[in-house]
């Protein structure tokens, strides 16, 4: 569906990114992640045919985006960082224009407008002023506008961004069930909003791809490949350690707070919780906690700053 | 053309729908009214053409700032809120974002040239005028009016800001302006250009009445040079 080759883009002098490359399949869920100012929305600006790349190569359903931006703007849903609102229409007219500035046809306006509008739970506000509507609602019309024309493709920056709890909640609900109808680039800067919708990963630092993979993935590159927190009843978590330093494939077992790190090899939680009970502990809660996503990024971003200080203190120390 | 047709569509909506429009409208028509009052109507006997001469040029100057206020938003508050990036992600051109804007903006216009007929109108009640002569006065104030949106639009894309895009838009129609005089103290050859390009002396024969086809070749020229400026600044941002 989308194939990057070499993609560079400069504002001015300053690399905003240098030369990503990546594939994406028809039909897959990818998270774009990365702190603010690493690239995200710029790489995302130029997919959405909004910025022309500098260098390389970006084909989108074998359309390219230098020569046939037309094509690919019909095939494509884009949300940017800030939904791209009209405040003094409503929210059936301003999607009525989307779906005609998009192409729909005459005589589909009505029905495709309809469909997203349940789709994304606004149908009740359908006659309320934008302006008037709360960041939530907002980020869903956003949402709805990128979806009207039924692209093969939705591209949503931070669709999540500034939402609460609840609204999180909904949004990931809703970009799950977009899977497999469409293909969907999503991207956000807090892991835990986009964990457990997408199918794989890009991780973007300072403009470069720095990982790539499923969750999985991301955290085998780490050499960690499962850690394990468990809490116990009562206060036999100093007893607990000994016990599950005996169990098989038990490398470490650490206790912070309430709470124990067992870390080791191999999918463990149900030795551990086998042996915890022979030894007559009641367990609270297990949770694999290596694979949670804030470690795996805080971990990535880490090395890539600590290889940067490396490599200006080698600059450094040469002149 | 179904693509203009819908972004002019949107853009006349908004006008209808925000004060902004009706605010600029109604403080330029009290400037209309006073100056009418102050240098059209005579205290001392004149003919009523003359009268009517006189209304058509306050009304150019003032016909001049209500379009550079009205075009201010046209570009610039696309960039400022972030919904030009719809625009430039839908299967549209950017030459039919500019004209849709623009067609939107001259419709809009055109509500303030109706709320000043009835000055022509009294005109004609309390005097004798010809039909005629009103009608090419309106022609001219279009063009003018045509023309200064169009700069206006040029200058909306230049920046984000929509007071910057005033002040720029602004300073392009008083340089226009300003050409005239600017050729009474020059030579010629020099004095035949900068004349020329002065929009004052292109509107002078509308004002009495009179068409001329280099006239209206003028107002359109420069209308179609500075839309192709805007267009071509939506593209180049595509690239920064």
């Amino acid at each position: 569906m989308i194939q990057v080759e070499g993609l560079t883009k400069y504002y001015g002098e300053r690399a905003a990114i240098r030369d990503l490359s990546f594939t994406i399949e028809k039909g897959e869920v990818i998270g774009f992640l990365g702190l603010n100012g690493a690239g995200k929305s710029t790489t995302l600006k130029v997919l959405g045919c909004v910025l022309l790349p500098t260098s390389g190569r970006v084909t989108i359903d074998g359309f390219d985006v230098t020569r046939d931006p037309h094509e690919i703007r019909k095939r494509i849903g884009f949300l940017p960082d800030t939904p791209p609102l009209y405040d003094e229409m409503t929210v059936g007219g301003y999607l009525e224009f989307v779906a005609e500035l998009r192409g729909v046809s005459g005589s589909a306006v009505a029905s495709r407008v309809a469909e997203v509008m349940k789709k994304t739970s606004l149908t009740d506000r359908k006659d309320e002023l934008i302006g008037g509507l709360s960041h939530g609602f907002r980020q869903r019309v956003g949402v709805a506008q990128a979806m009207v024309h039924n692209p093969k493709l939705l591209i949503l920056d931070e669709p999540t961004g500034g939402l609460d709890p609840v609204q999180i909640v909904e949004m990931r609900e809703l970009i799950r069930q977009l899977k497999g109808e469409h293909t969907v680039l999503v991207s956000s800067h807090i892991l835990g909003e986009i964990s457990q919708i997408c199918d794989r990963y890009l991780v973007i630092q300072q403009g470069e791809i720095i990982a790539r993979g499923t969750e999985t993935d991301l955290s085998g590159m780490l050499g960690n490949a499962s850690a394990v927190e468990l809490q116990v009843e009562g206060d036999a978590a100093k007893k607990a350690i000994d016990v599950l330093k005996a169990v098989a494939g038990v490398t470490d077992v650490t206790l912070t707070d309430a709470t124990l790190r067992v870390v080791g090899s191999g999918e463990l939680r149900p030795a551990l919780v086998k042996a915890l009970v022979a030894a007559d502990i009641g367990v609270l809660k297990s949770d694999k906690a290596a694979a949670r996503l804030e470690n795996i990024f805080l971990k990535l971003t880490e090395n890539e700053k600590t290889d940067q200080q490396r490599a200006a203190g080698a600059t450094e120390a040469k002149s | 053309m179904k693509n203009i047709a819908l972004i002019a569509r949107r853009e006349l909506q908004s006008y209808l729908r925000t004060m902004s429009g009706y605010i600029i409208i109604a403080v330029v028509l009290f400037a209309v009214g006073l100056a009418f009052n102050g240098f059209a109507v005579p205290g001392t006997a004149k003919k009523s053409s003359e009268v009517l001469a006189d209304f058509f040029t306050c009304s150019s100057v003032l016909t001049m700032v209500c379009a550079v206020f009205l075009s201010m938003r046209l570009i610039a508050e696309e960039r400022q809120t972030g919904t030009v990036a719809l625009l430039y992600s839908s299967p549209i051109h950017d030459y039919e974002i500019v004209l849709g804007k623009f067609v939107a903006s001259f419709l809009f216009l055109c509500v303030f040239f109706l709320s000043t007929a009835y000055m022509p109108a009294l005109v004609a009640v309390y005097g004798k005028v010809s039909i005629g002569h009103i009608l090419t006065g309106y022609f001219g104030l279009m063009l003018v009016g045509a023309t200064s949106l169009a700069i206006g639009t040029f200058g909306s894309a230049l920046v984000r800001s929509q007071v910057l895009a005033a002040v720029l838009s602004g300073m392009m129609c008083l340089a226009l302006t300003i050409a005239w005089l600017l050729g009474k103290v020059t030579d010629r050859p020099l004095t035949d250009i900068v004349v020329g390009l002065a929009w004052w002396g292109h509107f002078d024969p509308f004002r009495t009445g009179l068409i001329h086809l280099k006239h209206v070749a003028y107002f359109v020229l420069v209308t179609f040079l500075s839309l192709f400026a805007a267009t071509r600044v939506l593209e180049a941002r595509r690239w920064s």
